[in-house]
């Protein structure tokens, strides 16, 4: 246990300081919602109606983005090697880490959302909503992506490749997400279904994603 | 004979080559059957001719879920059992497998043209049919993005696994999002409500098409196997131009070009 939040909180340590890069998602959100209005238009009342899908949209693309990097740094200078013969399960050394990984990177995306509502002309409730969704839809994003970092790290391959990898697996996700926020803002639908289904996804996620990808480091690291 | 007395190639290949005439015959001759049974089958009350794309979209529709459960039972036997053959049978199925899903979904849009009235509707069922194709193509972009295939073999069959596990939580969000914008008025057809006209011929050639992926999956197989003996004889051969060089006997242009003329 301790071996596991000493992990953590090298992980939370690392990301945050210079070098670490766990910020530049949030720069990276930002930047995507504020280059929607461009796309589609300064018009408030459609930006207000596309809110949520492009929040989450910018939210998915930015926790991929910043996975990319969960084990090559660690694999680049050897401390992949270390975890992967330590004594603790190879599964909780992922979760630990793909943990870590969300409170670092994963986090600052949702307390950075009711900003962003304001850009897009979300009201007080439907922010929420946004960040509700978020908070409970983000570990799901994580902890799937976290299959294709390690395959990436196991590949010398990463970027595009895990994107394209990724990206159809967080398919449910996204629908759930954006479902639940919609049905706060225009209804018909009940909030809870589509959000409890929402916090279904990320807890099967949190059980297959590391299995997928200790399997997968342990087959693919030599 | 075993699966596993097929963990040696060289049975292998000598198995199939026995069995794949009669494989390759068979499907033929279900095929024509099939055909000809489509071909006669009465016009749709209500679709008219169209109906007879159903012959060979639904095939195609049902072999593309197929092959996915094939590559996954291939992957389990890469992982847990290590046959040697689990990681060829995967891989060349993974292209047959993206142009059964590809045929389903062309197919389908050729029907949805007259009868829709669009090529593309973001139905449900045409949703998840093409992630599905997103995601064969994202594994074959896996296969062909490293050079070594044994370390290629584990992270794709990792890979096909999930995907196994995420096709039907895939399937069931799409339908839900699909309900959420659009009540369900896309026809669909019962498969008990097929009047017998239709479903006789429909069932020879699902038998015909499965048959034509069993067979243009051993002949993938096969075509796998000698490509990798091919590339380890390239890469013996390259070691040993390099090995003879490095002895510097004078004469390496030479040697090399005996090398390559030797084999």
């Amino acid at each position: 246990m301790t071996a596991l939040s000493a992990l953590i909180r090298r992980d939370i340590r690392i990301a945050l300081r210079v070098g670490g890069g766990a910020l530049i998602g949030v720069l990276f959100f930002l930047t995507v919602v504020v280059l929607m209005p461009f796309a589609v238009g300064p018009d408030l009342a459609l930006l207000s109606r596309l809110g949520p899908a492009i929040l989450w949209l910018g939210a998915l693309l930015a926790s991929l983005l910043t996975l990319d990097r969960l084990f090559m740094a660690d694999h680049e200078d050897g401390s992949l090697d270390l975890i992967t013969m330590s004594r603790t399960p190879l599964e909780l050394a992922c979760a630990a880490k793909a943990l870590a990984h969300w409170l670092a990177a994963g986090l600052p995306l949702i307390v950075a959302t009711p900003v962003l509502g304001l850009l897009l002309n979300l009201d007080m409730v439907a922010t929420g909503a946004v960040a509700l969704t978020l908070l409970a839809g983000t570990p799901a994003l994580t902890f799937t992506g976290m299959i294709g970092a390690a395959l990436a790290v196991t590949l010398h391959r990463g970027g595009l490749l895990m994107a394209v990898l990724v990206l159809p697996l967080s398919i449910p996700v996204l629908i759930f997400g954006v479902a639940a926020s919609q049905a706060v803002i225009v209804g018909p639908m009940t909030f809870g279904a589509p959000f409890s289904i929402l916090c279904a996804l990320s807890l099967v996620s949190l059980v297959i994603g590391p299995f997928a990808a200790a399997a997968s480091l342990r087959h693919g690291l030599d | 004979m075993t699966l596993i007395d097929l963990a040696n190639p060289t049975r292998f290949l000598a198995l199939t080559a026995r069995v794949l005439p009669w494989l390759a015959a068979a499907t033929v001759v279900l095929l024509a059957i099939g055909l000809y049974q489509a071909a006669l089958a009465p016009d749709d009350y209500q679709q008219g001719a169209t109906v007879k794309i159903m012959f060979i979209h639904v095939p195609n529709a049902w072999l593309s879920m197929f092959v996915w459960g094939v590559m996954s039972i291939a992957s389990l036997g890469t992982l847990v059992w290590r046959h040697p053959l689990a990681d060829v049978a995967a891989k060349a199925a993974a292209p047959i497998g993206a142009a059964f899903t590809f045929l389903a979904l062309l197919t389908g849009s050729l029907w949805g043209r007259p009868m829709w009235g669009t090529y593309w509707e973001w139905d449900a069922r045409l949703t998840s049919v093409l992630i599905l194709f997103l995601m064969y193509l994202g594994l074959m972009a896996l296969w062909r993005a490293v050079d070594d295939p044994s370390r290629a073999a584990r992270a794709a069959a990792v890979l096909t696994l999930v995907g196994a596990l995420n096709l039907p939580i895939i399937k069931f969000s799409v339908d839900w999002w699909n309900t959420l914008h659009q009540p369900a008025s896309v026809m669909r057809m019962g498969g008990s409500a097929l009047d017998k006209s239709f479903l006789i011929p429909l069932l020879v050639m699902a038998i015909a098409f499965t048959l034509l992926f069993v067979t243009l999956h051993l002949a993938a197989m096969r075509n796998e196997i000698l490509r990798r003996r091919v590339r380890s004889l390239q890469m013996m051969q390259a070691s040993r131009v390099a090995f003879s060089s490095e002895m510097g006997t004078g004469s390496r242009g030479q040697n090399a070009s005996n090398e390559v003329g030797a084999a």
